[in-house]
């Protein structure tokens, strides 16, 4: 039996920037292992997971795609035993200074992140937001001791320990997209006790923040027949536009847009509506900012469709995101592969009917 | 061995204790004008081992541990003052269940504030310092700095009756130990704090030793005004933590420049004040900390004179006026979530100190100024 939250927690907690994935997928491998069929690890990294459908050999297949890279930073020099930075991942330079980080050196070193006083900055940066090139990352070590534990390019994760807010939420780093790796989690868990037809590739997919690489290459690799991208989506909170937001604890959102097949949506979406979900319309008029985008023109294309958790704050280290909307995008998920039918992909069509 | 050496070795020790009881008074919530949290500590810690302890009006911690010279005039008293507070927040408007504004307590750099874990209140309800994502701002937008009208502190979903309007908020991260370093918010002064409870507890004989542990230090040395008055001291010392900004000019690097603004140096050991906005700290304390650290072999640095401004601003000016000095311990990115200080400079901090105090006498003050 999964526990969402401490497994959410673990999740969090664990590192894996993109392209270094390796120690949260080792967590998911034995979240994964007991309820799917094989496992094997791509050669950039995803983390494949098959659970056998009952419907007789060959099946159709369904991917869902959740990515498990995190944003973060790279040590880029060492100056006085002080660490120069660059950014991994959609970083805004504004949100770095005074933030706890680990280092991974030779070992795991905390730091900080420096916001250094104007007079020893360059005239342009000495007012406003310091830019991520002169911040640096304070380990509290001396110089000869960062020296021989860390070298350019080790990462930096941040570190703000996952904390329970009121109202059933989490706060905390990495839920982006850790918090769609639980949901697909749940969702594996319910389907070992329910009966479908098709089988499932569950995927924690790389590089999502840098190239989306991780679910270009497992798209094509696997072949699924259809392709469900469950990420984030901005959470309506202080200062962000309420007409790009959607609410904390109302449900997920369904993508429509591009690089969503309209014809998969609207299955989804009757899925929602008969089983009495909320769920929230999300327009995406171009890219979707998810795996969706790369997975949609893999090979000779794949119909897909996008899912997303709201989260407050995204890209910061105190991500806010409801428990109950990690349940509901489980439980969508589950509903909508349970009764996939054997024929639907004879029956599923571009053009909405109407 | 030197008596200088049999003097040190009798100077109170930093150890596992003295590091868990700093770590205690870190994680304590005490925003200047709400120190309750850190006035219990610290009257656990001293009163046993002080003659004389009250709370007064304002909320200063004042003991009194007298020396052992039966005449009163060859006592010295000597005021010591740490500041109990730290800078912080206090929420200003309730703007939906769990959603607040706020305003900052003390010098805070708004820049600091974003993305922030905090604690509200004395039952530490945990609450986050988020922005508008990165996905939705224009890269203009990032060219200016988040104001504190932008920010809000975010309780989650649902309100909490424990958090209301008026109630304050500190940075919720915690003390921690990296190789020599101790990382924690609020070393601004709970460093002082610290080494005023082992001073109170190993006081020298030769002084009436006057602690004050003060209120309201962040928001204009307003503790340290009214604990001055009282206390009536021969001589006033504040121990603060003052920062350390020894890090790389960025022109260095180009071999340009070096920072000669540091104001003091990790590993320098104890900062020895000479002026700041707010004291031109005697000179007869100088020399007597000065030379007490160069005849004990202890290091200590001369903090550079410039802006900045401790308890001893209110106590030099206090009645007729009171011979003053500061001494703080050195440390990095004070007044934001996280400083840095190297745990050799609290200990050689407190060894000054107890030092110092130990060769005190009234003919101190009887040399000319």
């Amino acid at each position: 039996m999964i526990e969402l939250l401490p497994l959410l927690e673990t999740l969090c907690a664990a590192p894996g920037l993109s392209g270094n994935e390796s120690p949260v997928r080792e967590i998911i491998e034995q979240t994964w292992r007991p309820y799917t069929d094989e496992l094997s690890v791509s050669r950039l990294g995803s983390l494949h997971a098959l659970k056998h459908g009952s419907a007789p050999e060959p099946r159709p297949s369904i991917l869902i795609a959740t990515h498990m890279d995190a944003i973060g930073l790279m040590v880029t020099g060492i100056v006085n035993g002080l660490l120069r930075v660059t950014e991994i991942g959609g970083l805004d330079a504004r949100v770095l200074p005074g933030q706890l980080v680990t280092v991974h050196g030779r070992q795991e070193i905390p730091g900080i992140i420096v916001q250094p006083p104007a007079h020893l900055l360059p005239a342009h940066a000495q007012s406003g937001p310091v830019p991520i090139k002169y911040l640096l990352v304070d380990t509290g070590l001396r110089a000869r001791q960062v020296n021989q534990q860390v070298r350019t390019g080790d990462l930096i994760s941040f570190a703000q320990e996952p904390t329970q807010l009121q109202g059933d939420t989490l706060a905390g780093r990495s839920l982006d997209n850790r918090a769609s790796v639980a949901a697909l989690s749940l969702c594996l868990e319910q389907l070992h006790t329910r009966n479908h037809a098709w089988d499932v590739w569950a995927v924690a997919t790389t590089q999502e923040e840098e190239t989306m690489g991780g679910a270009r290459t497992s798209a094509f690799e696997l072949r699924p027949k259809l392709a469900v991208a469950v990420d984030v989506t901005w959470g309506k909170s202080p200062g962000s536009p309420d007409h790009l937001t959607f609410a904390l604890g109302k449900g997920p959102t369904l993508g429509w847009g591009p690089n969503v097949h309209p014809g998969l949506h609207q299955s989804i979406r009757k899925i929602a509506e008969q089983i009495e979900m909320p769920f929230a319309l999300e327009a995406m008029p171009r890219h979707s900012g998810t795996d969706a985008f790369a997975i949609q023109v893999a090979a000779q294309g794949i119909p897909t469709m996008v899912i997303t958790i709201p989260l407050r704050y995204m890209h910061t280290p105190v991500e806010v995101v409801a428990l109950k909307d990690i349940q509901r995008t489980a439980r969508l998920l589950t509903e909508f592969i349970s009764q996939l039918e054997i024929d639907y992909m004879e029956k599923l069509l571009l053009e909405e009917s109407s | 061995m030197s008596a200088d050496t049999v003097k040190r070795d009798n100077a109170p020790k930093i150890r596992a204790a003295q590091i868990r009881l700093l770590e205690r008074l870190c994680n304590a919530s005490a925003v200047s004008g709400d120190e309750g949290e850190v006035r219990s500590i610290v009257l656990d810690e001293i009163r046993s081992h002080a003659d004389q302890v009250e709370v007064d009006s304002i909320g200063n911690v004042l003991a009194t541990k007298l020396g052992k010279s039966r005449h009163r005039k060859k006592r010295l008293r000597v005021m010591l003052a740490a500041h109990m507070d730290e800078i912080g927040f206090m929420l200003i408007h309730r703007e939906d269940s769990s959603i607040f504004r706020f305003d900052t307590v003390g010098g805070i750099d708004v820049r600091q504030l974003v993305g922030k874990p905090v604690l509200v209140g004395q039952d530490h309800i945990p609450g986050v310092i988020g922005t508008k994502p990165i996905h939705l701002t224009t890269s203009n937008e990032r060219k200016n700095t988040i104001s504190l009208d932008a920010l809000r502190i975010d309780i989650g979903l649902d309100s909490n009756p424990k958090v209301k309007v008026g109630d304050r908020a500190t940075f919720a991260t915690r003390f921690t130990r990296i190789g020599p370093s101790l990382r924690a918010k609020a070393l601004d002064d709970r460093l002082g704090v610290a080494t005023l409870i082992q001073l109170v507890k190993h006081a020298p004989e030769n002084i009436d030793l006057l602690a004050a542990f003060t209120v309201q230090e962040e928001v204009g040395l307003r503790g340290a005004q009214v604990a001055a008055y009282t206390f009536d001291p021969d001589v006033g010392i504040a121990l603060d933590s003052t920062p350390a900004i020894d890090l790389p000019d960025w022109e260095q690097e180009a071999g340009q420049e070096e920072n000669s603004f540091y104001n003091t140096k990790l590993d320098g050991g104890p900062a020895i004040y000479l002026a700041d906005s707010a004291t031109l700290a005697d000179p007869r304390l100088i020399r007597h900390f000065a030379d007490t650290a160069e005849a004990a072999g202890i290091p200590f640095q001369f903090r550079q004179p410039g802006g900045g401004g401790t308890d001893a601003g209110a106590i030099h000016r206090s009645r007729a006026g009171i011979p003053s000095i500061s001494v703080s311990v050195p440390a990095r990115y004070l007044h934001t979530a996280a400083g840095i200080a190297r745990l050799s400079d609290w200990r050689h901090t407190l060894t000054l100190l107890h030092t110092a105090l130990t060769k005190m006498t009234p003919s101190l003050l009887s040399e000319p100024r």
